[in-house]
């Protein structure tokens, strides 16, 4: 029996192709992974059985009925549930508001029944072992536990089909098994579940099911026991991916980057204690850690984001503390943000001008009368979206109808092109497909060999291993230890992430 | 691509068009003929030179309202202060225009202009440095601005610049050399009577430069930045702070300039309460002109006509007076705020 059978979907946006006459089958009661390289389609047909996108043509059968799904309420009343790949929560509410928002239980008289939607909750909560509390506020909460929380806000709502687009993207390994465990919990109870991902391992871990896109088409869909992660990365990509890099001698030169005793407080609490560390050119230093330890001030004062309490940032053996976050990147230091949304790009600006966003008032994309160059702006981003593939490499298209994937893209785009001496990169791979990733970490490796010093900020412990030459492991705002690339141990760095020593 | 740029223009007719519908209805629920009230709109508006005339004049303030709202709202600000910063500048031109007198027009006609939008720019430019100092709301602070405004113009009509023998609540009039062209005095066969002036050409500038700077500088690169993204933009080393005051004076400075066509251009004094609200009028300009400078004026000239047609409405219909047009201006906001709703309706047609 097939809980969900999308038949012949094809979907068009202005200039782009987003799916092309996809069949997906996706049996009742298992786990089903859709992959495909960034711009293959795969959160746009997902949409489209969520009901947030009508298809231009095709079917959808749910549970062998024919289904006319129009918006997100339809695919709601039919049993369909969808945590999108950024939370849709209020984080000031508690977990309980978040949920019965848009169906609060009201009693005859008008008062809101809290109580039992919080008893619901709990319920829920422990049959699928979720562990929330309903009462927690949600900026109190990690961003595991958040998603934990938009799928108890899909359960609450009864549905049957969840669909999860990239859900483990955000979180860290181990937070990886206890999210695995939730889904298999949820498998057995007799819920479906869809999963994005660009992850192979992840794939052959939890899937039942996998169907491949590529270029808005499927190119395949299998049973996991029949996959291995080169044949699921050859059919993705077309071609054969190298899983290994290859990483040649660098000796590190002088020292670019020196940071001494720096401590930060934000809302009264103390974020960063006495950090010191040195960077040096053609090192790739690594900072491992479990997210909200630290790094994230970290990168912010290094690019000038946030004020020290105390404290010295050396850069070249120039005193850049406190400077501002244009002074800093005048010195050529360049940042990828952790969160692509919220720091990375405009959205409603277009591809042109986002990949001088930053650099925008100088030459050779302004000119000295303050007037924008526009031809040299659009071979600029002819030139970048050509050269690290971003799909489609139209200037002018607004980077907020790009894929997740392709915005990334983008941004590394920008940052690696202006000739930086320092790298600031936190969560560089976050949501971009092997084929992509095997590029990018090419490039880091690239511009180490050119004697530019990279911090790489990372929840990817694989990421972190492959590319580093010494790593720090961060820890409640400390430096928790420090291995070298020889004896990084996958388990000992795990261990010190959560505070043993 | 051609249908996004299509939808832009699509959406506000609509709007306009289903105002005019429930104004229709309106119109026949007191009594009167819906078809010979838009009719009387329409011959006088724009079916005579002087009509056209009349409209364009109208139009003029309007424009200028109408851009420093939207050149606000491009940088995620509100200004609800057109109105002060209108009276402040007009108030700051007259004073000046009077005591420049005996100098040169070279020297005063430029003086006075500079004077006009920066007295309008920091009326605007307050509210923006209290909300990068100190997060104050531009809404609240601008509305403020606006009432010490009214008190202080009012004062310095009523008291110190006060034209001697006359109950009229005005100042001395300019110099001849403070004075702009009238468009008669520049093409021969316009009628001698109609106040329409230069401040129109200038307002025509205005939009051009506003489109100039918002979308072929630096400068306004960064501030249309800050309107879409805080955060964004404070990773990219642009100032929230710093644009945000620009973008305040700025919008300001175009509210200010209300006083070369209404001053300098037409009545040549300040006249107590002379601008009707068009600073207020400005929001729904902005707001059908989706805050692009080619909308501000598309939209200015619309209402400009209505003003014009409102004249002639207590003369030939019973039942109906001029504020009609204020109702069909309130009709036409609400249609364009809640263009969601037509969104809807569009898009359904094309599916169907
Ligand atoms: N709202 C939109 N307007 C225009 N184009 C869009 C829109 N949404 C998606 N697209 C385009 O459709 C294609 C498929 O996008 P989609 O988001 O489905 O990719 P994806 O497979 O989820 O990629 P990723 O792995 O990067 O998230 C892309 O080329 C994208 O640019
Ligand atoms: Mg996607």
């Amino acid at each position: 029996m097939f809980a969900v059978r999308l038949k012949q979907i094809t979907k068009r946006f202005a200039q782009t192709l987003a799916n092309d006459a996809v069949d997906i089958n996706i049996r009742q009661e298992t786990i089903h992974a859709i992959i495909g390289e960034n711009g293959a389609g795969k959160t746009t047909i997902m949409e489209i059985l969520y009901g947030f996108y009508q298809a231009d043509a095709g079917e959808i059968e749910l549970f062998g009925e024919k289904k006319e799904i129009a918006n997100p309420q339809d695919a709601i009343d039919n049993g369909i549930g969808m945590v999108h790949q950024h939370f849709m929560l209020i984080p000031p509410m508690t977990v309980t508001e978040n949920i019965i928002l848009g169906l609060e239980p009201i009693s005859r008289s008008g008062i809101l029944q809290l109580v039992q939607a919080e008893e619901r909750i709990r319920t829920l909560s422990d049959e699928y072992g979720l562990e929330i509390d309903p009462q927690a506020k949600v900026e109190d909460l990690s961003v595991g536990l958040q998603q934990r929380v938009e799928i108890l806000k899909a359960l609450y709502r009864d549905a049957e089909i969840l669909i999860l687009d990239e859900p483990t993207a955000v979180l860290t390994p181990l937070e990886v098994k206890e999210f695995f465990q939730i889904l298999r919990r949820l498998k057995s109870q007799g819920k479906t579940i869809v999963i994005i991902t660009h992850k192979l391992e992840e794939v052959l871990e939890i899937s039942d099911d996998v169907t491949v896109m590529r270029n808005g088409k499927k190119v395949g869909e299998l049973p996991t026991k029949d996959a291995s992660a080169n044949i699921l990365a050859n059919m993705m990509v077309g071609r054969e991916v190298l899983f290994s890099l290859s990483k040649n001698d660098v000796t590190p030169g002088n020292t670019t980057l020196k940071v001494e005793n720096l401590s930060v407080t934000v809302n009264d609490k103390p974020r960063l204690k006495n950090v010191s560390f040195e960077l040096k050119e053609g090192e790739i230093l690594g900072i491992a850690g479990v997210e909200g330890n630290g790094q994230t001030e970290l990168v912010e004062i290094l690019t000038g984001l946030l004020k020290l309490d105390t404290g010295t940032v050396w850069y070249l053996g120039e005193d850049i503390t406190n400077l501002s976050a244009r002074k800093i990147r005048e010195k050529r230091i360049a940042h990828i943000p952790a969160d692509r949304k919220a720091h990375g790009f405009l959205s409603t600006y277009t591809n042109a001008e986002n990949q001088i966003l930053g650099f925008h008032y100088r030459e050779p994309f302004c000119r000295p009368n303050g007037f924008l160059n526009f031809p040299n702006i659009r071979e600029n981003a002819k030139n970048l979206l050509k050269k690290f593939d971003v799909r489609p490499p139209l200037p002018d298209l607004q980077t907020g109808t790009l894929s997740g994937g392709n915005q990334q893209k983008l941004i590394v785009a920008r940052e690696f092109s202006r000739h930086p001496r320092l790298l600031i990169i936190a969560q560089p791979t976050r949501g971009i497909d092997i084929g992509a990733i095997e590029f990018i970490h090419q490039q880091i490796l690239d511009l180490r060999t050119e004697k530019v010093a990279v911090l790489l900020i990372s929840a990817e412990l694989e990421e972190i291993r492959s590319l580093s030459d010494r790593t720090l492991v961060m820890f409640e705002g400390e430096i928790a230890g420090e291995v070298s690339a020889a004896t990084f141990d996958m388990e000992k760095v795990g261990m010190m992430m959560t505070g043993h020593r | 691509m051609v249908l996004k740029k299509l939808e832009v223009l699509i959406l506000p007719l609509v709007s306009v068009f289903a105002a005019g519908l429930v104004g229709a209805i309106l119109i026949f629920a007191v009594g009167e003929n819906p078809l010979a009230v838009y009719w009387i709109f329409f011959k006088s508006s724009i079916f005579s030179i002087n009509g056209i005339g009349y409209t364009l004049f109208y139009a003029t303030p309007l424009i200028f309202t109408g851009l420093s709202v939207a050149f606000g709202f491009r940088c995620g600000l509100f200004n609800i202060g057109a109105e002060g910063q209108l009276y402040i500048a007009a108030m700051a031109v007259a004073i000046t225009g009077i005591w420049m007198d005996g100098w040169s027009a070279w020297v005063v006609i430029p003086v006075c202009f500079v004077v006009s939008f920066v007295g309008g720019g920091i009326w605007g430019g307050i509210p923006g440095l209290l909300k990068a100092k100190f997060g104050g709301h531009e809404v609240i602070n601008t509305i403020m601005m606006n009432m010490i405004a009214f008190a202080l113009v009012n004062y310095l009509v009523v008291g110190p610049f006060h034209r001697k023998g006359t109950q009229i609540l005005e100042t001395e009039f300019i110099p001849e050399a403070a004075r702009i062209p009238r468009i008669h005095e520049l093409i021969p066969f316009i009628p001698k009577t109609l106040p329409l002036n230069m401040g129109f050409a200038i307002a025509l500038l205005a939009c051009l430069a506003t489109y100039l700077i918002l979308w072929k500088t630096r400068w306004g690169y960064e501030i249309r930045a800050v309107g879409i993204s805080n955060s964004v933009s404070t990773y990219a080393g642009i100032s929230v702070n710093k644009n945000m005051v620009l973008a305040m004076f700025i919008a300001g400075g175009f509210a200010g300039m209300v006083a070369i066509s209404e001053v300098m251009g037409y009545r040549y004094t300040f006249h107590d309460s002379f601008s009707g609200g068009v600073g207020f009028i400005g929001i729904a300009v902005a707001l059908l002109g989706r805050n692009h400078p080619v909308g501000v004026i598309l939209a200015a000239l619309l209402f400009g006509a209505l003003i014009r047609g409102s004249l002639f409405l207590d003369l030939n219909f019973d039942n109906l007076s001029k504020d009609l047009v204020m109702v069909l201006q309130g009709i036409i906001v609400l249609f364009v705020a809640t263009d969601k709703l037509f969104k809807k309706i569009l898009s359904v047609f094309r599916i169907g």
